[in-house]
């Protein structure tokens, strides 16, 4: 498919524009877990690691790919699960604890 | 045909990307959210492996089997621990577009295939990316204490910082006017790599919030420069999300200090002052824990301001004691949160509810101040300066103009604090030497432990 720079500026503003809007919208309570779930979005570079280490091209390339899909699969890994592991922490207030209303 | 397979595959992923930080707004749909990126991530990986360009997968299968083996143990940390876990993958983020830039760069420059579009992208992929990394390494370093957390300074360091910086633009410039210039790339990432250094050692400890937030936006801004140079639109949505959302971090974490971007990554805020600080002898009141105790169960309504000290002492859970301690006496109690508490944003939310301490408990630093004046008791716990009062009315304060929890408004204030030394940056805090603050010396889950201890025996008598 044709990727032309235009095209991928467009793309950008557009999507930083929602990003900043869906973001901003995010509680402050959940920052941090807001933190690791977008490392974990950004290691997106796997896709480019992927392609890089898979067309082998030259031998320095196929390797400095594969260190890049390891680091991003470390960020994709860690990341979703460290922030799912935060979330589950997050609770209400259970009805046992009402009483101090 | 398989390509355009691949491509809307990358759609969907895209989308879910989306609805994944949308559903981030409400704790109650975060966990959604959490779903929704793995599905999304899973369709980019599958998608990416189905595109015909791959013709090896030995070395993609065992790179990614090495790193689901590296990042379930870095998912497994204390939770004392994330601010330097997400310096680490803000770095490996950095590593990963350094270089897949780095390779690009060469492999085009042997086929004669490096136009100037090409070139440009790469040298802002490369920049970016191995900036990331060692600025993200140093303060992982600072923030695990590898490395001393105070501002290291020298001479003329802005100078020398921009004109590194400089030199590096100019290079960029110059490959971009002609790529065939071997000799030059290298040296762009080395000051590439030399600059993340510099800029991340001169910046204290309390700056890491602003710091990390810049550094997650730098590393969504690499893979945003990646997918110029790999012409995957997938790669610039993604990134721009995530260049976003540090780019948010930043500012909130900014207008909480009242300072500015270049205040932060240039002020090196904690050194310049400790020489202002007055050298007045003047003294505090102190109280025992069984002091605290009382005065606490007979409050209606307690305000609890937690500081980067509980993260240190690890008290969160003697706090979650003392909450149900109070809880079961009738006290109201909740949680006053500053924006830059801690060393990432969030950093106290995450703790709390990490001790099981319900999240509606958790008040914002702008809802909680109006109802300071009703408070009975402001219980400071490891926080300074973010309730110094100096903040609103000494002019000459490096602090003055930074919005605090107004704790000194609270009827009566406890402070737990290991001793009288003044905390960050030297600025010696006026909120201990008020008529209404009753300092607890001693180690935040010592003396939490004890004001418990306190609070059950009187229960049972």
């Amino acid at each position: 498919m044709q990727f032309d720079f235009l095209n991928g500026l467009f793309v950008l503003m557009l999507s930083t524009f929602i990003g900043l809007m869906v973001i901003q919208r995010v509680s402050r309570l959940l920052h941090t877990p807001l933190m690791s779930l977008t490392n974990a979005i950004s290691a997106i570079a796997v896709v480019g690691a992927i392609l890089l280490a898979g067309e082998q091209e030259s031998r320095l390339s196929t390797w400095l790919g594969a260190i890049a899909v390891f680091a991003s699969t470390t960020n994709i890994v860690s990341g979703f699960l460290i922030t799912d592991r935060m979330l589950k922490m997050f609770k209400r207030r259970e009805p046992a604890a009402r009483s101090g209303q | 045909m398989t390509d355009q397979l691949t491509q809307l595959i990358y759609l969907v992923s895209t989308a879910l990307f989306i609805l994944s930080l949308q559903w981030m707004s409400d704790p109650r749909t975060a966990r959604r959210g959490v779903f929704a990126g793995v599905g999304g991530m899973s369709l980019a990986v599958i998608g990416t492996l189905l595109h015909p360009q791959i013709i090896n997968f030995n070395w993609i299968i065992a790179a990614l089997i090495l790193g689901v083996i590296a990042g379930i143990p870095l998912s497994m940390v204390a939770l004392t621990a994330v601010p330097q876990r997400t310096a680490l993958s803000h770095a490996f983020g950095g590593l990963a577009a350094g270089l897949v830039g780095t390779a690009k760069y060469y492999l085009w420059a042997q086929h004669g295939q490096l136009t100037r579009f090409r070139m440009g992208a790469i040298a802002l992929e490369v920049i970016l990316g191995f900036m990331t990394l060692t600025g993200s390494l140093i303060a992982a370093g600072k923030l695990q204490e590898v490395l001393p957390t105070r501002p290291i300074m020298y001479r003329n360091q802005n100078l020398i910082n921009f004109t590194l910086l400089g030199v590096a633009v100019v290079i960029a410039i110059l490959l971009v006017i002609d790529p065939a210039r071997p000799m030059l790339f290298p040296a762009l990432l080395a000051l590439a790599l030399t600059f993340g250094v510099l800029l991340v050692l001169p910046i204290g400890g309390a700056d890491m919030p602003t710091v990390i937030s810049l550094l997650n936006s730098y590393a969504g801004l690499s893979a945003v420069a990646m997918g110029f140079v790999m012409e995957n639109k997938l790669l610039i949505t993604a990134g721009a999300l995530d260049g976003a959302s540090g780019l948010i971090l930043s500012i909130v974490m900014c207008r909480a200090m009242n300072r500015s971007f270049s205040n932060v990554l240039f002020g090196a805020f904690g050194q310049v002052q400790a020489g202002s600080a007055q050298v007045e002898q003047r003294s505090a009141k102190s109280a025992t824990a069984e002091d605290a105790a009382q005065l606490l169960e007979n409050a209606s309504r307690v305000v609890i301001i937690p500081g980067y000290g509980m993260a240190v002492s690890q008290a969160q859970h003697r706090v979650h004691d003392l909450y149900e301690e109070l809880a079961k006496k009738g006290v109201d109690v909740k949680f006053a949160i500053h924006p830059v508490a801690g060393r990432m944003p969030g950093h106290m939310n995450v703790l709390l509810a990490e001790a099981e301490i319900p999240y509606d408990r958790l008040v914002e630093m702008d809802d909680i101040n109006p109802e300071m004046p009703q408070a009975d008791v402001a219980l400071v716990i490891g926080a300074n300066d973010v309730v110094n009062p100096a903040a609103r009315r000494d002019k000459n304060s490096p602090i003055f103009g930074m919005p605090i929890i107004d704790a000194d408004k609270a009827k009566v204030v406890l402070a737990i604090k290991r001793s009288m030394n003044p905390g960050f940056a030297g600025i010696e805090n006026e909120l201990y030497f008020a008529d209404n603050t009753l300092m607890l010396f001693g180690d935040a889950k010592g003396v939490v432990g004890d004001v418990v201890k306190h609070l059950h025996g009187g229960a049972s008598h």
